[in-house]
Protein backbone atom coordinates (compact mmCIF):
# COMPACT_ATOMS: atom_id res chain seq x y z
CA UNK A 1 0.00 0.00 0.00
CA UNK A 2 1.42 3.31 -0.56
CA UNK A 3 1.42 6.27 1.52
CA UNK A 4 -2.06 8.37 0.94
CA UNK A 5 -4.37 10.60 2.46
CA UNK A 6 -6.29 8.60 5.06
CA UNK A 7 -8.89 8.80 7.44
CA UNK A 8 -7.65 8.87 11.26
CA UNK A 9 -9.47 5.37 11.72
CA UNK A 10 -7.40 3.98 8.80
CA UNK A 11 -4.57 5.34 10.61
CA UNK A 12 -5.40 4.14 14.28
CA UNK A 13 -5.44 0.62 12.34
CA UNK A 14 -1.70 0.62 11.57
CA UNK A 15 -1.07 0.85 15.52
CA UNK A 16 -0.67 -1.59 18.17
CA UNK A 17 -3.49 -1.18 21.27
CA UNK A 18 -4.25 -2.83 24.03
CA UNK A 19 -7.68 -1.66 25.55
CA UNK A 20 -8.47 -2.11 29.21
CA UNK A 21 -12.13 -2.91 28.59
CA UNK A 22 -13.06 -2.62 32.04
CA UNK A 23 -11.62 0.94 32.59
CA UNK A 24 -12.06 3.90 30.51
CA UNK A 25 -9.25 5.85 31.25
CA UNK A 26 -11.01 8.98 29.92
CA UNK A 27 -14.37 9.78 30.81
CA UNK A 28 -16.52 12.83 29.61
CA UNK A 29 -19.55 14.13 31.04
CA UNK A 30 -21.95 14.73 27.88
CA UNK A 31 -24.37 16.64 29.98
CA UNK A 32 -21.01 19.60 30.39
CA UNK A 33 -19.98 19.08 26.62
CA UNK A 34 -23.46 19.86 25.70
CA UNK A 35 -23.41 23.32 27.00
CA UNK A 36 -19.68 24.15 26.11
CA UNK A 37 -19.63 26.34 22.99
CA UNK A 38 -16.18 25.60 21.97
CA UNK A 39 -15.75 22.38 21.80
CA UNK A 40 -12.06 22.54 20.68
CA UNK A 41 -11.88 18.55 21.65
CA UNK A 42 -13.26 18.15 18.03
CA UNK A 43 -10.44 19.96 15.94
CA UNK A 44 -7.07 19.05 18.33
CA UNK A 45 -7.73 15.41 19.17
CA UNK A 46 -4.84 13.52 16.69
CA UNK A 47 -7.20 10.58 16.60
CA UNK A 48 -9.87 12.79 15.89
CA UNK A 49 -11.83 10.45 18.91
CA UNK A 50 -14.08 13.06 19.56
CA UNK A 51 -16.79 13.26 17.02
CA UNK A 52 -20.57 15.31 16.75
CA UNK A 53 -23.15 12.91 16.58
CA UNK A 54 -26.60 14.29 16.07
CA UNK A 55 -25.38 17.60 18.16
CA UNK A 56 -23.94 15.62 20.80
CA UNK A 57 -20.24 14.84 21.72
CA UNK A 58 -19.20 10.99 20.88
CA UNK A 59 -16.03 9.36 22.69
CA UNK A 60 -14.22 6.66 22.25
CA UNK A 61 -11.15 6.10 24.31
CA UNK A 62 -9.98 2.58 22.11
CA UNK A 63 -7.30 4.47 19.49
CA UNK A 64 -5.99 6.83 22.01
CA UNK A 65 -2.27 7.85 21.52
CA UNK A 66 -2.20 9.29 25.03
CA UNK A 67 -0.89 12.83 24.26
CA UNK A 68 -2.75 15.04 26.56
CA UNK A 69 -4.05 17.56 24.42
CA UNK A 70 -7.72 17.07 24.98
CA UNK A 71 -7.51 17.13 28.53
CA UNK A 72 -4.93 20.31 28.27
CA UNK A 73 -7.64 22.44 25.92
CA UNK A 74 -10.72 21.07 27.82
CA UNK A 75 -11.66 24.51 29.57
CA UNK A 76 -14.96 23.82 30.42
CA UNK A 77 -13.93 21.09 31.81
CA UNK A 78 -16.61 18.53 30.05
CA UNK A 79 -13.86 15.77 30.50
CA UNK A 80 -14.08 14.82 33.64
CA UNK A 81 -11.24 12.06 34.04
CA UNK A 82 -8.10 12.04 32.57
CA UNK A 83 -5.72 8.99 33.63
CA UNK A 84 -3.21 6.87 31.71
CA UNK A 85 -4.54 3.41 31.29
CA UNK A 86 -3.30 0.63 33.51
CA UNK A 87 -0.25 -0.20 33.19
CA UNK A 88 0.48 -2.55 30.08
CA UNK A 89 -2.53 -1.40 28.55
CA UNK A 90 -3.64 1.23 26.02
CA UNK A 91 -1.06 2.15 23.07
CA UNK A 92 2.36 0.72 22.61
CA UNK A 93 4.32 2.18 19.87
CA UNK A 94 6.64 -0.06 17.56
CA UNK A 95 8.40 2.81 16.57
CA UNK A 96 7.55 5.84 18.73
CA UNK B 1 7.41 -6.59 46.82
CA UNK B 2 7.89 -6.56 50.32
CA UNK B 3 7.50 -3.26 52.07
CA UNK B 4 10.81 -3.72 53.79
CA UNK B 5 12.47 -3.52 50.96
CA UNK B 6 14.03 0.22 50.57
CA UNK B 7 15.47 1.74 47.42
CA UNK B 8 18.07 4.51 47.10
CA UNK B 9 15.79 5.72 44.37
CA UNK B 10 12.57 4.84 42.85
CA UNK B 11 12.58 6.45 39.28
CA UNK B 12 9.19 6.71 37.22
CA UNK B 13 9.04 6.65 33.67
CA UNK B 14 11.62 4.89 31.83
CA UNK B 15 12.28 7.55 29.17
CA UNK B 16 15.46 8.73 28.35
CA UNK B 17 15.71 11.13 31.50
CA UNK B 18 14.68 8.33 33.71
CA UNK B 19 16.96 5.83 32.25
CA UNK B 20 20.26 7.31 32.54
CA UNK B 21 19.48 8.33 36.32
CA UNK B 22 19.26 4.68 36.70
CA UNK B 23 22.31 3.91 34.32
CA UNK B 24 24.49 6.44 36.56
CA UNK B 25 22.87 5.12 39.93
CA UNK B 26 23.16 1.47 39.32
CA UNK B 27 26.80 2.00 38.19
CA UNK B 28 27.37 3.80 41.31
CA UNK B 29 26.39 0.54 42.50
CA UNK B 30 22.88 2.12 43.70
CA UNK B 31 19.77 0.05 44.42
CA UNK B 32 17.38 2.14 41.72
CA UNK B 33 13.71 0.66 41.01
CA UNK B 34 12.86 2.15 37.45
CA UNK B 35 9.01 1.91 36.99
CA UNK B 36 7.54 1.81 33.19
CA UNK B 37 3.66 2.43 33.01
CA UNK B 38 4.36 1.11 29.11
CA UNK B 39 4.84 -3.18 28.45
CA UNK B 40 8.27 -2.08 27.52
CA UNK B 41 10.48 0.88 27.93
CA UNK B 42 9.88 2.85 24.63
CA UNK B 43 6.31 2.05 24.25
CA UNK B 44 4.81 4.91 25.13
CA UNK B 45 7.06 7.55 23.39
CA UNK B 46 7.20 9.20 20.76
CA UNK B 47 9.50 11.90 19.25
CA UNK B 48 10.41 13.69 16.13
CA UNK B 49 13.19 12.46 16.22
CA UNK B 50 16.74 13.28 16.94
CA UNK B 51 19.60 12.14 19.60
CA UNK B 52 22.38 14.72 20.27
CA UNK B 53 25.13 12.39 20.95
CA UNK B 54 27.13 14.65 23.72
CA UNK B 55 24.31 13.37 26.09
CA UNK B 56 24.45 9.46 25.56
CA UNK B 57 28.48 10.42 25.80
CA UNK B 58 27.63 12.24 29.47
CA UNK B 59 25.97 8.86 30.90
CA UNK B 60 29.30 6.50 29.58
CA UNK B 61 31.50 7.63 26.58
CA UNK B 62 31.27 5.41 23.57
CA UNK B 63 27.61 3.95 24.32
CA UNK B 64 26.73 5.63 21.33
CA UNK B 65 28.24 2.99 19.12
CA UNK B 66 26.09 0.19 20.06
CA UNK B 67 22.69 2.07 20.27
CA UNK B 68 19.35 1.40 18.22
CA UNK B 69 20.33 4.79 16.11
CA UNK B 70 19.38 5.20 12.63
CA UNK B 71 21.28 7.86 10.45
CA UNK B 72 23.93 9.98 11.53
CA UNK B 73 22.47 13.81 10.37
CA UNK B 74 25.10 15.43 8.15
CA UNK B 75 21.96 17.61 6.17
CA UNK B 76 20.02 20.21 8.20
CA UNK B 77 17.23 21.87 6.28
CA UNK B 78 14.74 24.52 6.40
CA UNK B 79 11.90 24.67 4.10
CA UNK B 80 9.16 26.93 3.69
CA UNK B 81 6.33 26.15 1.88
CA UNK B 82 4.23 27.59 -0.58
CA UNK B 83 0.87 26.81 -2.04
CA UNK B 84 2.21 24.71 -4.97
CA UNK B 85 5.71 25.95 -4.63
CA UNK B 86 8.86 25.38 -1.64
CA UNK B 87 11.80 27.16 -0.66
CA UNK B 88 14.58 24.81 1.11
CA UNK B 89 17.97 25.87 2.51
CA UNK B 90 20.18 23.07 2.62
CA UNK B 91 23.09 22.81 5.13
CA UNK B 92 25.80 20.13 4.33
CA UNK B 93 28.37 19.67 6.98
CA UNK B 94 30.59 16.23 6.71
CA UNK B 95 32.29 17.05 10.16
CA UNK B 96 28.88 16.49 12.06
CA UNK B 97 29.42 13.01 11.30
CA UNK B 98 33.04 13.07 12.50
CA UNK B 99 34.21 10.75 15.19
CA UNK B 100 31.54 11.09 17.55
CA UNK B 101 29.12 12.06 15.49
CA UNK B 102 27.23 15.00 16.41
CA UNK B 103 23.57 13.79 16.04
CA UNK B 104 21.45 10.92 14.76
CA UNK B 105 17.38 10.23 13.24
CA UNK B 106 15.94 7.90 16.16
CA UNK B 107 12.94 6.15 16.73
CA UNK B 108 11.84 5.98 20.40
CA UNK B 109 10.75 2.31 20.59
CA UNK B 110 13.90 0.27 19.68
CA UNK B 111 15.88 3.12 21.62
CA UNK B 112 14.25 3.68 24.88
CA UNK B 113 13.97 -0.59 25.24
CA UNK B 114 17.80 -1.13 24.19
CA UNK B 115 18.81 1.77 26.63
CA UNK B 116 16.37 0.62 29.47
CA UNK B 117 18.49 -2.81 28.75
CA UNK B 118 21.74 -1.17 29.29
CA UNK B 119 20.42 0.22 32.69
CA UNK B 120 19.21 -3.16 33.63
CA UNK B 121 22.90 -4.55 32.88
CA UNK B 122 24.00 -2.14 35.25
CA UNK B 123 22.20 -3.14 37.79
CA UNK B 124 19.09 -1.70 38.12
CA UNK B 125 15.60 -3.11 38.74
CA UNK B 126 13.52 -2.08 35.75
CA UNK B 127 9.69 -2.63 36.08
CA UNK B 128 7.50 -2.62 33.28
CA UNK B 129 4.15 -2.66 33.01
CA UNK B 130 3.12 -0.64 35.85
CA UNK B 131 1.50 2.84 36.05
CA UNK B 132 2.26 4.59 39.56
CA UNK B 133 -0.91 5.98 40.64
CA UNK B 134 0.56 8.20 43.64
CA UNK B 135 3.24 9.04 45.69
CA UNK B 136 3.43 8.32 49.54
CA UNK B 137 4.34 11.43 51.58
CA UNK B 138 5.86 11.29 55.88
CA UNK B 139 4.93 14.80 56.97
CA UNK B 140 6.47 16.77 53.94
CA UNK B 141 8.79 14.37 52.58
CA UNK B 142 7.84 11.76 49.66
CA UNK B 143 8.90 8.73 50.89
CA UNK B 144 7.75 6.42 47.66
CA UNK B 145 5.21 5.69 45.39
CA UNK B 146 2.43 3.92 45.09
CA UNK B 147 0.98 1.37 42.40
CA UNK B 148 -2.09 -0.02 42.41
CA UNK B 149 -2.35 -1.95 45.90
CA UNK B 150 1.59 -2.14 45.63
CA UNK B 151 3.60 0.69 48.06
CA UNK B 152 7.32 1.41 47.47
CA UNK B 153 9.92 3.41 49.28
CA UNK B 154 12.72 4.99 48.79
CA UNK B 155 15.24 7.68 49.92
CA UNK B 156 14.31 9.81 46.75
CA UNK B 157 11.68 9.38 44.28
CA UNK B 158 12.80 10.92 40.77
CA UNK B 159 9.58 12.31 38.34
CA UNK B 160 10.69 11.35 34.51
CA UNK B 161 7.14 10.47 33.86
CA UNK B 162 6.97 12.92 31.03
CA UNK B 163 5.19 15.94 29.86
CA UNK B 164 2.29 15.35 31.58
CA UNK B 165 3.71 14.93 34.98
CA UNK B 166 0.93 13.80 37.02
CA UNK B 167 3.68 13.30 39.68
CA UNK B 168 5.35 16.69 39.40
CA UNK B 169 1.51 18.27 39.94
CA UNK B 170 0.78 15.25 42.76
CA UNK B 171 4.26 16.76 44.72
CA UNK B 172 2.51 20.52 44.04
CA UNK B 173 5.61 21.28 41.92
CA UNK B 174 3.53 22.33 39.23
CA UNK B 175 -0.37 22.52 37.80
CA UNK B 176 -1.76 21.05 35.18
CA UNK B 177 -0.74 22.57 31.33
CA UNK B 178 -2.05 25.18 29.50
CA UNK B 179 -2.91 24.96 26.03
CA UNK B 180 -0.04 27.84 25.45
CA UNK B 181 2.63 25.67 27.24
CA UNK B 182 2.55 22.87 24.87
CA UNK B 183 2.56 22.34 21.15
CA UNK B 184 0.53 18.88 19.97
CA UNK B 185 2.95 17.05 17.58
CA UNK B 186 1.50 14.29 15.10
CA UNK B 187 3.83 11.97 13.07
CA UNK B 188 3.78 8.99 10.65
CA UNK B 189 6.44 6.43 10.34
CA UNK B 190 6.52 5.99 6.97
CA UNK B 191 8.74 2.64 5.43
CA UNK B 192 10.98 3.04 2.07
CA UNK B 193 13.69 1.31 1.03
CA UNK B 194 16.98 2.78 2.27
CA UNK B 195 18.28 3.00 -1.02
CA UNK B 196 15.41 5.24 -2.01
CA UNK B 197 15.57 7.54 1.01
CA UNK B 198 19.41 7.98 -0.27
CA UNK B 199 18.80 9.04 -3.66
CA UNK B 200 15.81 10.84 -2.57
CA UNK B 201 17.71 12.71 -0.04
CA UNK B 202 21.31 12.64 -1.52
CA UNK B 203 22.97 11.19 1.53
CA UNK B 204 25.04 8.15 1.72
CA UNK B 205 23.82 4.18 4.06
CA UNK B 206 25.00 5.97 7.06
CA UNK B 207 24.34 10.01 6.55
CA UNK B 208 20.79 11.47 7.03
CA UNK B 209 18.78 14.49 6.63
CA UNK B 210 17.00 16.64 9.45
CA UNK B 211 14.22 19.41 7.91
CA UNK B 212 12.57 21.69 9.49
CA UNK B 213 9.26 22.93 7.62
CA UNK B 214 6.84 26.32 7.45
CA UNK B 215 4.59 27.16 6.23
CA UNK B 216 2.47 23.75 6.42
CA UNK B 217 0.12 24.29 8.97
CA UNK B 218 -2.80 26.48 7.31
CA UNK B 219 -1.67 29.56 9.36
CA UNK B 220 -1.55 28.04 12.80
CA UNK B 221 1.30 28.51 15.21
CA UNK B 222 3.71 25.62 14.64
CA UNK B 223 5.87 23.89 11.86
CA UNK B 224 6.43 20.50 10.30
CA UNK B 225 9.46 18.03 10.47
CA UNK B 226 11.08 15.31 8.63
CA UNK B 227 13.86 13.47 10.04
CA UNK B 228 15.48 10.28 7.67
CA UNK B 229 15.65 6.62 9.23
CA UNK B 230 17.66 3.83 7.92
CA UNK B 231 14.35 2.31 6.25
CA UNK B 232 11.83 5.08 6.98
CA UNK B 233 11.03 8.79 7.40
CA UNK B 234 9.13 10.47 10.28
CA UNK B 235 7.10 13.10 8.84
CA UNK B 236 5.03 14.93 11.07
CA UNK B 237 4.18 18.81 12.27
CA UNK B 238 3.82 20.44 15.82
CA UNK B 239 0.42 22.41 16.40
CA UNK B 240 -0.45 24.69 18.98
CA UNK B 241 -3.48 23.44 20.32
CA UNK B 242 -4.93 26.70 21.45
CA UNK B 243 -4.44 28.30 17.91
CA UNK B 244 -5.70 24.94 16.26
CA UNK B 245 -8.86 25.13 18.58
CA UNK B 246 -9.40 28.83 17.19
CA UNK B 247 -10.23 27.50 13.72
CA UNK B 248 -12.28 24.50 12.44
CA UNK B 249 -10.45 22.16 10.87
CA UNK B 250 -8.99 19.03 12.54
CA UNK B 251 -5.20 18.89 13.26
CA UNK B 252 -5.37 15.72 11.51
CA UNK B 253 -6.74 16.49 8.37
CA UNK B 254 -4.02 19.50 8.02
CA UNK B 255 -1.49 16.77 8.67
CA UNK B 256 -2.55 14.82 5.75
CA UNK B 257 -2.91 18.08 3.30
CA UNK B 258 0.75 18.56 4.28
CA UNK B 259 1.89 14.47 3.35
CA UNK B 260 -0.05 15.46 0.23
CA UNK B 261 1.56 18.91 -1.05
CA UNK B 262 3.38 18.77 -3.96
CA UNK B 263 6.62 19.34 -2.47
CA UNK B 264 6.63 16.79 0.15
CA UNK B 265 4.69 14.39 -1.68
CA UNK B 266 7.15 13.24 -3.55
CA UNK B 267 9.62 12.36 -0.73
CA UNK B 268 7.15 9.62 0.94
CA UNK B 269 5.52 8.58 -2.29
CA UNK B 270 5.58 4.45 -2.61
CA UNK B 271 6.28 4.60 1.14
CA UNK B 272 4.44 2.42 3.64
CA UNK B 273 2.99 4.15 6.98
CA UNK B 274 3.58 1.54 9.72
CA UNK B 275 2.69 4.31 12.46
CA UNK B 276 1.00 7.46 13.58
CA UNK B 277 2.26 8.47 16.79
CA UNK B 278 1.22 11.83 18.61
CA UNK B 279 2.33 13.93 21.85
CA UNK B 280 2.66 16.87 23.59
CA UNK B 281 6.25 18.82 23.60
CA UNK B 282 6.50 21.39 25.88
CA UNK B 283 7.19 25.13 24.35
CA UNK B 284 7.68 27.33 26.72
CA UNK B 285 11.40 27.20 26.96
CA UNK B 286 12.63 28.19 30.63
CA UNK B 287 9.36 30.63 31.08
CA UNK B 288 7.78 27.01 31.20
CA UNK B 289 10.21 25.54 33.56
CA UNK B 290 8.57 25.04 37.50
CA UNK B 291 9.81 27.95 39.63
CA UNK B 292 10.80 24.53 41.64
CA UNK B 293 12.11 21.41 40.47
CA UNK B 294 12.67 19.43 43.93
CA UNK B 295 10.60 19.06 47.51
CA UNK B 296 12.28 17.18 50.46
CA UNK B 297 12.91 13.14 48.61
CA UNK B 298 11.54 14.30 45.74
CA UNK B 299 12.92 15.65 42.29
CA UNK B 300 11.63 16.41 38.40
CA UNK B 301 13.80 15.54 34.99
CA UNK B 302 13.30 16.12 31.23
CA UNK B 303 10.00 17.08 29.50
CA UNK B 304 8.43 16.86 33.11
CA UNK B 305 10.51 19.74 34.34
CA UNK B 306 9.38 21.25 30.88
CA UNK B 307 13.30 20.58 29.31
CA UNK B 308 13.13 22.01 25.98
CA UNK B 309 14.38 24.03 23.36
CA UNK B 310 13.70 25.26 20.30
CA UNK B 311 15.55 27.83 17.95
CA UNK B 312 13.64 27.06 14.48
CA UNK B 313 16.94 25.47 13.53
CA UNK B 314 17.50 23.39 16.69
CA UNK B 315 14.93 21.30 19.00
CA UNK B 316 16.21 19.90 21.52
CA UNK B 317 14.43 17.44 23.94
CA UNK B 318 16.02 13.81 24.37
CA UNK B 319 19.88 15.30 25.02
CA UNK B 320 18.41 17.55 27.41
CA UNK B 321 16.32 14.76 29.00
CA UNK B 322 19.32 12.58 29.42
CA UNK B 323 21.43 15.47 30.95
CA UNK B 324 18.73 16.34 33.61
CA UNK B 325 18.76 12.15 34.53
CA UNK B 326 22.34 12.52 34.55
CA UNK B 327 21.89 15.84 37.09
CA UNK B 328 19.25 13.92 39.11
CA UNK B 329 21.92 11.17 39.62
CA UNK B 330 25.13 12.78 40.85
CA UNK B 331 23.00 14.44 43.28
CA UNK B 332 21.56 11.52 44.71
CA UNK B 333 24.92 10.07 44.84
CA UNK B 334 26.13 13.88 46.53
CA UNK B 335 23.23 14.08 49.05
CA UNK B 336 23.70 12.78 52.46
CA UNK B 337 19.74 12.59 52.44
CA UNK B 338 16.78 13.41 50.50
CA UNK B 339 16.66 17.05 52.28
CA UNK B 340 19.72 18.29 50.14
CA UNK B 341 19.05 16.25 47.37
CA UNK B 342 17.09 19.33 45.41
CA UNK B 343 19.67 21.86 45.79
CA UNK B 344 22.35 19.53 44.39
CA UNK B 345 20.29 19.04 41.73
CA UNK B 346 19.63 21.82 40.83
CA UNK B 347 24.08 22.77 41.09
CA UNK B 348 24.14 19.66 38.62
CA UNK B 349 21.55 21.43 36.34
CA UNK B 350 23.84 24.85 36.26
CA UNK B 351 27.16 22.80 36.51
CA UNK B 352 26.23 20.87 33.08
CA UNK B 353 25.49 23.75 31.45
CA UNK B 354 21.12 22.93 31.21
CA UNK B 355 20.50 25.70 32.78
CA UNK B 356 22.69 28.21 31.38
CA UNK B 357 21.21 27.22 27.54
CA UNK B 358 17.75 27.04 28.60
CA UNK B 359 18.26 30.75 29.89
CA UNK B 360 19.97 31.66 27.18
CA UNK B 361 16.88 30.92 24.48
CA UNK B 362 14.86 31.92 27.08
CA UNK B 363 13.03 34.39 24.95
CA UNK B 364 13.02 32.84 21.73
CA UNK B 365 9.37 30.98 21.78
CA UNK B 366 8.26 34.86 21.51
CA UNK B 367 9.56 34.72 17.69
CA UNK B 368 8.23 30.84 17.03
CA UNK B 369 5.04 32.41 18.09
CA UNK B 370 5.17 35.59 16.07
CA UNK B 371 1.54 34.92 14.16
CA UNK B 372 2.96 35.36 10.85
CA UNK B 373 5.86 32.93 11.29
CA UNK B 374 3.47 29.89 10.07
CA UNK B 375 2.57 31.25 7.60
CA UNK B 376 2.82 35.10 5.90
CA UNK B 377 6.41 34.89 5.49
CA UNK B 378 7.36 31.40 4.42
CA UNK B 379 4.61 32.85 1.35
CA UNK B 380 6.52 35.96 0.90
CA UNK B 381 9.89 33.77 0.37
CA UNK B 382 7.96 31.94 -2.10
CA UNK B 383 6.77 34.67 -4.15
CA UNK B 384 9.88 36.63 -3.78
CA UNK B 385 11.70 33.42 -5.43
CA UNK B 386 9.40 33.21 -7.78
CA UNK B 387 9.58 36.69 -9.18
CA UNK B 388 13.50 36.11 -9.12
CA UNK B 389 13.09 32.59 -11.51
CA UNK B 390 10.17 33.46 -13.46
CA UNK B 391 10.88 34.43 -17.27
CA UNK B 392 7.83 34.59 -19.43
CA UNK B 393 8.57 36.74 -22.30
CA UNK B 394 6.85 39.92 -20.73
CA UNK B 395 9.03 43.19 -19.44
CA UNK B 396 9.53 42.28 -15.61
CA UNK B 397 8.88 45.17 -13.16
CA UNK B 398 12.35 46.62 -11.81
CA UNK B 399 13.50 44.72 -8.93
CA UNK B 400 13.02 46.66 -6.15
CA UNK B 401 9.53 47.67 -7.07
CA UNK B 402 8.75 44.23 -7.47
CA UNK B 403 10.58 43.09 -4.15
CA UNK B 404 8.42 46.19 -2.65
CA UNK B 405 5.16 45.32 -4.26
CA UNK B 406 5.38 41.68 -2.74
CA UNK B 407 6.34 42.39 0.55
CA UNK B 408 3.35 44.73 0.56
CA UNK B 409 0.93 42.34 -0.37
CA UNK B 410 1.63 39.91 2.45
CA UNK B 411 2.61 42.33 5.84
CA UNK B 412 2.44 45.89 6.53
CA UNK B 413 5.66 47.76 7.32
CA UNK B 414 4.44 48.29 10.91
CA UNK B 415 4.22 44.67 10.95
CA UNK B 416 6.96 44.28 9.73
CA UNK B 417 9.18 46.71 11.69
CA UNK B 418 7.34 45.05 14.99
CA UNK B 419 8.20 41.49 14.39
CA UNK B 420 11.67 42.38 13.45
CA UNK B 421 12.08 44.13 16.82
CA UNK B 422 10.53 41.08 18.35
CA UNK B 423 12.89 39.28 16.69
CA UNK B 424 16.31 41.32 18.12
CA UNK B 425 14.88 41.40 21.20
CA UNK B 426 13.57 38.02 21.79
CA UNK B 427 17.28 36.55 20.83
Amino acid sequence: MTVKKQGAEELLGVNKFSVDEEEPHIVIDKSICAKCKDKPCLVICPAVLYTLKDGEINFDYAGCLECGTCRVMCTNKGIVKWTYPRGTFGVAFRYG
Amino acid sequence: MGEEEKFDAIIIGAGPAGTACAYVLAKEGKNVLLIERGVSAGSKNVTGGRLYTYALELVEPGLHSEAPLERKVIREQIMMLGKKSAVTIDYLDYTFKEEVPQSYSVLRAPFDEWFAGKAEEQGAMVASGILVDDLLFEGNKVIGVKAGEDEMYADVVIAADGINSFMAQKAGLRSDLTGHMVGVGVKEVIELPAEIIQDRFNVASDEGTARMIIGCTEGIQGGGFLYTNKDSVSLGIVFSPENAAKQGKSIHEIYQDFKMHPAIYPLIRDGNTVEYGAHLVPESGWRGVPQKLYRDGFIVTGDAAGFCINTGTILRGIDLAIVSGVAAARAVIEAKDGSTVGTSYMRELEQLGLIPTMKLFAGWPDIVAIPRMAETYPHLANDALRFMFTVDGTVPEKMPKAMRAIVKKHVSMGQLIADGWKGVTSI
